[in-house]
């Protein structure tokens, strides 16, 4: 014990152990969606409903392909941290682990896949 | 000891025995809200996937979230996706120390819903 300074020795032994760093990347990732989300409604909109070849064209700009893979990738991110939140107030022991883990898989891969398809499309 | 008596302890108050309140609603709504976009983000990442694929595979993914379902779906989520950020907004102010006391609180609870409402309306008459 005498080789740890008393800062080392009191991290992480607080209630919120990693919570300071979970509400921080909240809180990034919420403030980019703030500028995101309005972005992405309007361009994912206006295209949302026209026919295949016009869709393709659409998401060859830049534009439109960027602010689509940001989202996709920034949403997802903010999603994994939100839903963990979820989880932890509902669900204990073994299943409340399951579920974080699962819902952080799902959450990467649909990101993953989102910004394949886009990154496709656009190239 | 602090094992003492353990179990048998009174609980502190709870969720279930308080009147629903604006800011409790408008709190829980924000969480419901997060949580059921997973619906209409996975439809979007469907359609690209779909678009990227191929013009067969993207009439089955367009045709399902252009049908009265996936309109419905779409239009849940384009509300629940503002009003989720209104409350984010109202989360970031709060986090910067800025009114956190019951009057003030309440009048955002108020502007986030009535702003999530006629943001809605707009984006639908825009698109």
């Amino acid at each position: 014990m005498a080789f740890l300074t008393d800062r080392k020795r009191a991290v992480g032994m607080g209630s919120a152990k990693s919570g300071t760093a979970h509400h921080w990347h909240m809180i990034v990732t919420s403030v980019a969606l703030v500028g995101l989300i309005p972005l992405f409604v309007f361009t994912f909109g206006a295209i949302l409903g026209s026919p295949y070849a016009e869709v393709i064209a659409y998401y060859q700009r830049p534009f439109p392909a960027i602010v689509a893979v940001l989202t996709m990738g920034v949403g997802f991110l903010h999603f994994s941290k939100g839903v963990q939140t979820l989880i932890e107030d509902y669900v204990h022991g073994l299943a409340r682990k399951a579920a974080i883990i699962g819902m952080i898989c799902l959450s990467y891969t649909a990101a993953a896949v989102a910004i394949f398809a886009i990154v496709r499309i656009a190239l | 000891m602090a094992d003492v008596n353990r179990g048998n302890r009174p609980l502190s108050p709870h969720l279930t025995i308080y009147r629903p309140q604006l800011t409790s609603m408008t709190s829980i709504f924000v969480r419901i809200t997060g949580n059921a976009l997973l619906l209409g983000a996975l439809l979007i990442v469907w359609w690209f996937v779909a678009a990227a694929t191929g013009p067969e595979a993207f009439a089955r993914a367009n045709g399902f979230i252009t049908s009265w379902f996936g309109d419905l779906i779409m239009f849940g989520s384009v509300w629940a996706l503002w009003y989720h950020t209104f409350g984010g907004i109202r989360h970031l102010i709060w986090d910067s120390g800025r009114m956190l006391d019951i009057e003030h609180a309440e009048t955002a609870g108020l502007v986030m819903i009535i702003a999530s409402v006629l943001v809605t309306i707009f984006t639908v008459v825009v698109i």
